[in-house]
């Protein structure tokens, strides 16, 4: 039998059919991985975690609370700050990007499932950033549509032509490609955080948990500490900052040209880790 | 001799997990044909194939596999397939998206692997059932789709755990012919099985292990040739076994003649079958005897494996 993969003979045209074949891999593996966060049983859960802000403002848009602030339209980009902040960033993209990005490969270990890839002709690194990229699409479409949506839901059902100018005409369309942008960034940082975890630790929900409350606690730390968190760089970049209370210990927000590109590299840096993780990682079904 | 872009070399491999051995001090070239490994549970066998694909690490030695280091999985399994012994399966897809969606991580392009899967589907015998869902799939099927992934991107190399584990035996039939199809286009096929007088059948060589070390390897025969402490044994179906009894028994590397319970044969121990059968031919021409067939009995793999693992080993 011969192979159908050749090598070619001169250093440049290897270069260049590795690439190909490195993309047209990943892409292989993204479809894979795209149908199964998705369309898979897990993905149900994912769902949830997305429509959890929906739900209250739904009830919001039927129900106008008491208060005269509710019929403010100029409090609401501070009460949808306050929603993005709690409930958005810290609840929705953080449960959601640590469900995805864990279960990218220690769902597949459970499933008893990863041999399939580590037994095809494709570089493990290969394989890392096909799954990355994959969670990161799904996060970024589920995530990034919750924020957007929760916003609408917000503002439209109370101010309907207000806030159709708003968006249209005023600053609510850079306040709302702004949000959509920051869980983006979340995204990145946050999901390569859980890839890295759920390939080296058995049960990642004790990690998660212990960042889940480093980033909470986020607020009482020196400015010194503030900067060894992801949540520190995204609330640097919220259009409308909110008071984190008496206790908070008062940090300068970090430029959004330090804050985007320094997550950027956090994240390269854990994914080259998680890449040499996986190249040397043994299947042993047994033990994992 | 043949070079090691040729062979599978194992070279003073051994795995350990924690304090647990796995595999030891294993050293081995494996040719193409089909190689057995053959050992009762925890004798190593499922270790050095996982060793063999890079799915475990040795912690020393190192092994290749046609010159490809088992460390670089992209050059490797352009080369290896492998059906372990996991019968488990990515969710939610038909047989037929499978293979395909595999071939597509391996590099074909879609047109490619579709033809790939057709083929090897055909070779498997589960065209019909292609595209049903793997996991409404008998055990049967499993264990087929599982092969059937295994050679699909045409491998050199085919390692199969267990291969013919939940097969019917019109199918086992069909699969070992495959096997040895396969083996006659000049694959290396490794092969771990625990039904002897399957892998008798089918097998080049075999690898004995016991408890993670290699306990004989070889062509069965010239295993069995090597094992002096056990003298072979030999059926000698004849008109007068009594007389043949007396004939032989005179001779020093004879050490049992018996007759069989029917009369009409007889039971010889030699520790050297040559001289035996020499002896044996002497004793006709000279009008001895009428000899109506000679069988050597404990000449395959179970008595091997009998006489250097001390069980019987397993059965289908």
């Amino acid at each position: 039998m011969s192979s159908a993969i050749e090598a070619v003979s001169t250093r440049s045209e290897k270069r260049d059919v590795n690439w190909s074949l490195w993309l047209r891999q990943v892409g292989a593996i993204f479809r894979l991985e795209i149908e199964k966060n998705f369309l898979g049983r897990r993905a149900i859960l994912i769902y949830l975690i997305a429509l959890l802000p929906l739900f209250p403002l739904l009830i919001l848009a039927l129900v106008t609370p008491p208060g005269n602030e509710w019929r403010d339209f100029n409090t609401y980009s501070t009460i949808y700050a306050i929603l993005y902040n709690g409930l958005i960033l810290r609840t929705v993209v953080f449960f959601g990007s640590a469900w995805i990005f864990m279960n990218l490969f220690r769902g597949e270990l459970v499933d008893r499932s990863l041999h399939y890839y580590f037994l095809s002709a494709v570089r493990r690194e290969v394989l890392v950033v096909g799954k990355y990229v994959s969670g990161l699409v799904t996060s970024i479409v589920l995530f990034t549509g919750t924020t957007v949506v929760a916003m609408l839901l917000l503002y439209v059902p109370h101010f309907y032509s207000q806030s159709l100018r708003y968006f249209t005409e005023g600053r609510g369309l850079v306040q709302i490609l702004t949000y959509a942008g920051i869980t983006m960034l979340a995204c990145v940082g946050y999901g390569a955080f859980f890839l890295v975890v759920g390939l080296f630790i058995r049960n990642p929900i004790i990690p998660a948990l212990l960042l889940y409350g480093w980033e909470w606690l986020n607020f009482l730390l020196p400015p010194l500490l503030k900067k060894i968190s992801v949540i520190h760089y995204l609330n640097s970049l919220v259009p409308v900052q909110i008071s984190e209370g008496p206790f908070a210990v008062v940090a300068e927000p970090t430029p959004a040209w330090i804050a985007i590109p320094s997550m950027l590299v956090v994240t390269l840096l854990v994914l080259i880790l998680a890449a040499y993780r996986i190249r040397h990682m043994e299947i042993r079904y047994g033990s994992d | 001799m043949s070079s090691p872009e040729q062979l599978i070399i194992f070279d003073n491999v051994s795995k350990f997990y924690g304090e647990i051995l796995g595999v030891n001090r294993v050293n081995l070239q494996i040719a193409p044909g089909i190689t057995s490994l053959v050992g009762p549970n925890g004798a190593g066998k499922s270790t050095l194939m996982n060793l063999m694909t890079g799915l475990l690490r040795p912690t020393r030695g190192s092994i290749t596999i046609l010159g490809i280091p088992t460390d670089q999985p992209e050059q490797l399994f352009r080369k290896v397939g492998y059906c372990t012994q996991f019968d488990s399966f990515p969710r939610g897809m038909t047989g037929r998206e499978f293979l395909n969606s595999f071939l597509l991580v391996h590099g074909f392009d879609r047109k490619r692997a579709n033809e790939l899967s057709l083929v090897a589907l055909e070779r498997v015998n589960l065209v019909e059932a292609a595209d049903r869902k793997v996991a409404g799939y008998s055990k049967g099927m499993r264990q087929r789709i599982r092969l059937a992934q295994s050679i699909a991107h045409e491998p050199a190399v085919l390692i199969l755990d267990e291969p013919l584990n939940g097969l019917d035996p019109m199918v086992r039939a069909e699969t070992i012919a495959l096997f040895r199809k396969l083996a006659s286009e000049g694959l290396h096929l490794i092969i771990s099985s625990h039904i002897l007088h399957e892998v008798d059948m089918m097998s080049d060589r075999v690898v004995l292990l016991n408890n993670g070390y290699i306990v004989a390897e070889g062509n069965i025969h010239g295993v069995r040739d090597e094992m002096e402490e056990h003298p072979m044994q030999i059926l000698i179906r004849c008109d007068e076994p009594a007389k043949l009894a007396a004939y032989v028994f005179a001779q020093n590397h004879v050490v049992e003649a018996r007759l069989h319970d029917d009369r009409r044969g007889l039971f010889v121990k030699t520790r050297d079958a040559d001289r035996f059968y020499l002896l044996l031919n002497r004793a006709v021409a000279e009008g001895e005897v009428n000899v109506e067939s000679v069988a050597p009995v404990d000449d395959d793999l179970s008595a091997v494996y009998q006489y250097l693992i001390g069980t019987t080993g397993g059965s289908a």
